[in-house]
């Protein structure tokens, strides 16, 4: 049995009583997972969620990979080699750090089709709190305190991110999506403008809180090593902040193929109404989703402020919090090997884009994505699905 | 018994004011912004008026044609806004009749005011309204601190005489007009000296952007002598650290929007034996700086920044202007003033045809964390 016939025969758990759906329940459980091993089950949605596009018309794509090596080439050609592959440096580097924030806007729109522009503060929250905790360390002089600070920062920025679904994004799920998107934009403006107060303008309880809008250095937590490989300079902080977004990313795709909390994960975002009907605690995988999406903006938020060695303001994510969204546009908004594809061919268009005139870098985000949007209306790898309005 | 009261209570004020006048007063009017986005710029600026006002009324006042006046400073905040500066000009001529106005602050404001002034011929000097236009408003309009082409062109005299720099490059944000002034100034007079501007790259709002390695690739390919890093001093900081993690070994240099605490902190090591210049330094060794800072330092618990030091070498300006004008007529003090040459913290200042100041700018070195005076550049 096809898990999509699930949707056709059951309805909402409310709509149900009670000896029904669980007889339902019963009959689906035996059916599915106790006749089905779990690889065919995990197959069987694995083709029916997060499946990539087939390529089908592949002549298309030679002839925008053509296109692409062309302007590659004319490029090689007017600023030379070397400066070729420190660009591409340069843009890997970048695209990293979008990928982890483009990677929790597609997880949680993926789940409960919600654009949480909430999600750059919350990578800026991370930034900060690992700054704050960073100086502790350093001043206690511990050892390896960029891991401590890493997974630090990712675990509090998780919980004040489930916090926030609870209080904000719940109670509006099954309201209309404009509601929670609304919502969203109302949170992340509190977040930045709350937390940008200056502590001496504020009450006592509130001014332990707050951040205040002034400029902070970050602790340099690992030693800053300059290499040079045949006269492209990297240093040691780009090469982790690329290491570290690789991991993670393996991480996330480990839990979300292999794992039965991430078969839950891909289950709530196929059918809701079919996962209550399975058991499924929808609540609780919603809530992990959040963890795990904003756990990456604030690993992101971490490297980000390692890697420029400041924390501007509280408003510092907004850019990086939407260019990391243009980019899992582009990737395709729900999945996520096109959130890591839409971050990286941002990275380095911006970079190779900056490089040719310095003007040109914020526009050619948008004209990519105007031009991609175009020819690929869901997105370079999202699959195209009927929107009811 | 209550009129009786108010009769007295007027009666009071009567004698108060008969006492006050003759003691003799001459009004003098302040604008700046003490609330908004800048207001710390506002307080500064008040505070360096009212420092050179109070030890000008210590000492028995002003001599103005033999007669001592002391010295009434009617301040009015601004808000930022060029409506609320306008309004405080008008409150200011007409109702206090001052005879001058220290301000405004910004330049829009400054220029929102100063047509009035103008018209009903008020001298005005602004401490710190860099736009160009403030002082073609008209003869009665005067500044004391200098303009941004003319900071461009001091950093670039710099590096080609101090630095020895035949090439330089330029990154600056070009959604600044401060920032983009600079750079337009910094290259026309580098290429006048004979040097070679060989970068020219720019990046689009300093709010936005963080990473700015695209340009650098490209600055360290064209290979320069020197960077002429023209930002505030956050995005200057950012752009040092970046520069640096690129392999780039060229000294730095800026200008005014270096001017802070924070820098040096920001940028640690990057940022280390960079220069730039600014209006004054509080290392600068003559005797006027060092009393002015360590009497900054009593009455407000800090070391005077640019902004109070320029408000404070205006109302120097204004109080010697009074002295040689001799009457209480504005045409005359407006002449006094144009006829400056006067030593003053950020300088000797004498006005050119437009009201602009000529002198030099102070070129400050980062050292040890620390900002190190090296020495006067007049281009």
């Amino acid at each position: 049995m096809d898990i999509k016939s699930i949707s056709t025969t059951g309805h909402c758990k409310k709509q149900c009583p009670v000896v029904l759906y669980t007889e339902i329940e019963k009959i689906f459980f035996k059916k599915l997972g106790k006749n089905m091993t779990k690889k065919q089950l995990s197959d069987s949605i694995n083709n029916n969620i997060l499946t990539y596009n087939k390529l089908t018309n592949w002549k298309k794509y030679v002839f925008i990979s053509v296109i692409i090596l062309f302007f590659l080439f004319l490029y090689i050609l007017s600023f030379g080699t070397q400066a070729f592959f420190q660009q591409l440096v340069n843009g890997i580097q970048l695209g990293s750090i979008y990928a982890l924030i483009a990677l929790g806007y597609t997880m949680i729109y993926g789940i409960i089709r919600l654009i949480n522009f909430a999600h750059g503060d919350l990578f800026m929250f991370g930034a900060y709190i690992s700054c704050f905790l960073g100086n502790y360390l350093i001043a206690h002089n511990f050892s390896y305190p960029f891991i401590v600070v890493l997974i630090f920062s990712m675990v509090v920025t998780a919980l004040l991110g489930m916090i926030i679904e609870k209080i904000a994004y719940k109670p509006l799920r099954f309201k209309p999506r404009l509601a929670a998107l609304i919502t969203a934009l109302g949170v992340s403006l509190f977040l930045e403008n709350f937390l940008a107060l200056s502590p001496q303008n504020v009450p006592f309880p509130l001014n332990k809180i707050v951040f205040g809008p002034k400029f902070i250095p970050f602790p340099a937590l690992i030693a800053e090593k300059t290499y040079n490989i045949s006269g492209i300079t990297i240093n040691n902080i780009k090469i982790l902040d690329v290491v570290v977004t690789i991991i993670l990313m393996i991480a996330l795709q480990y839990i979300v193929k292999k794992t039965m909390i991430g078969k839950a994960m891909r289950a709530v975002a196929f059918n809701k109404d079919a996962c209550l009907m399975m058991g499924i605690n929808i609540d609780k995988i919603i809530s992990i989703t959040f963890g795990i999406g904003i756990s990456l903006a604030a690993a992101s938020g971490t490297l980000y402020a390692l890697t420029y060695g400041q924390l501007q303001s509280p408003y510092l994510g907004i850019w990086p919090g939407l260019k990391a969204f243009i980019a899992a546009v582009l990737g395709g908004i729900g999945s996520i090997p096109g959130a890591m594809l839409g971050s990286y061919v941002m990275g380095i268009s911006e970079t190779f884009a900056t490089s040719i005139n310095s003007n040109f870098g914020y526009g050619i985000a948008f004209v990519i994505l105007i031009v991609v949007l175009i020819f690929k209306p869901a997105g370079l790898l999202g699959k195209f699905t009927k929107e009811k309005v | 018994m209550n009129k009786k009261l108010l009769i007295l209570l007027v009666l009071v004020c009567f004698l108060f004011s008969v006492s006050v006048a003759s003691a003799k007063m001459i009004k003098i009017g302040g604008v700046a912004c003490l609330t908004g986005g800048a207001a710390t710029y506002g307080a500064s600026t008040r505070n360096g008026c009212v420092l050179a006002f109070k030890a000008v009324n210590d000492e028995g006042g002003v001599d103005i044609g033999g007669t001592k006046y002391l010295i009434h400073y009617i301040f009015e905040d601004d808000q930022g806004s060029p409506e609320a500066a306008a309004n405080a000009f008008r409150k200011l001529i007409d109702q206090d009749e001052v005879y001058a106005i220290l301000g405004s602050v910004m330049s829009k404001c400054t220029l929102a005011g100063a047509p009035i002034a103008q018209d009903s011929g008020v001298p005005v000097i602004s401490p710190t309204s860099t736009a160009v236009q403030v002082t073609r408003t008209g003869d009665y309009i005067f500044r004391s601190c200098f303009l941004d082409p003319f900071q461009g062109a001091v950093v670039a005299t710099f590096s080609y005489n101090d630095l020895k720099a035949k090439t330089a490059a330029v990154i600056f944000d070009n959604a600044n007009d401060y920032t983009k002034g600079l750079a337009e100034a910094f290259r026309e007079s580098f290429e006048k000296l004979g040097g070679k501007v060989v970068a020219y790259e720019s990046f689009t709002d300093e709010d936005k952007t963080t990473d700015f390695s695209a340009q650098l690739t490209n600055i360290k390919s064209a290979n320069p002598d020197v960077i002429f890093l023209d930002a505030y001093y956050s995005a200057a900081a950012l752009m040092a650290k970046q520069a640096r993690g690129l392999g780039i070994t060229v000294p730095f240099v800026g200008a005014d929007g270096w001017d802070s605490a924070e820098f040096p902190k920001l940028g640690g090591e990057a940022v280390e034996g960079g220069y730039f210049c600014n209006h004054y330094s509080p290392e600068d060794p003559r005797p006027i700086v060092q009393n002015f800072v360590s009497k900054y330092t009593e009455v407000y618990g800090a070391t005077p920044d640019a902004l109070a030091t320029l408000a404070y070498d205006a109302a120097l300006i204004l109080i010697d202007s009074l002295e040689r004008a001799g009457s209480l007529d504005r045409a005359a003090i407006r002449d006094a003033i144009a006829a400056t040459n006067l030593e003053c913290v950020s300088g000797v200042i004498t006005f050119d045809e437009y009201g602009d100041p000529i002198k030099k700018a102070a070129v400050i070195k980062v050292e040890n964390g620390k900002f190190v005076f090296q020495k006067f550049v007049q281009p």
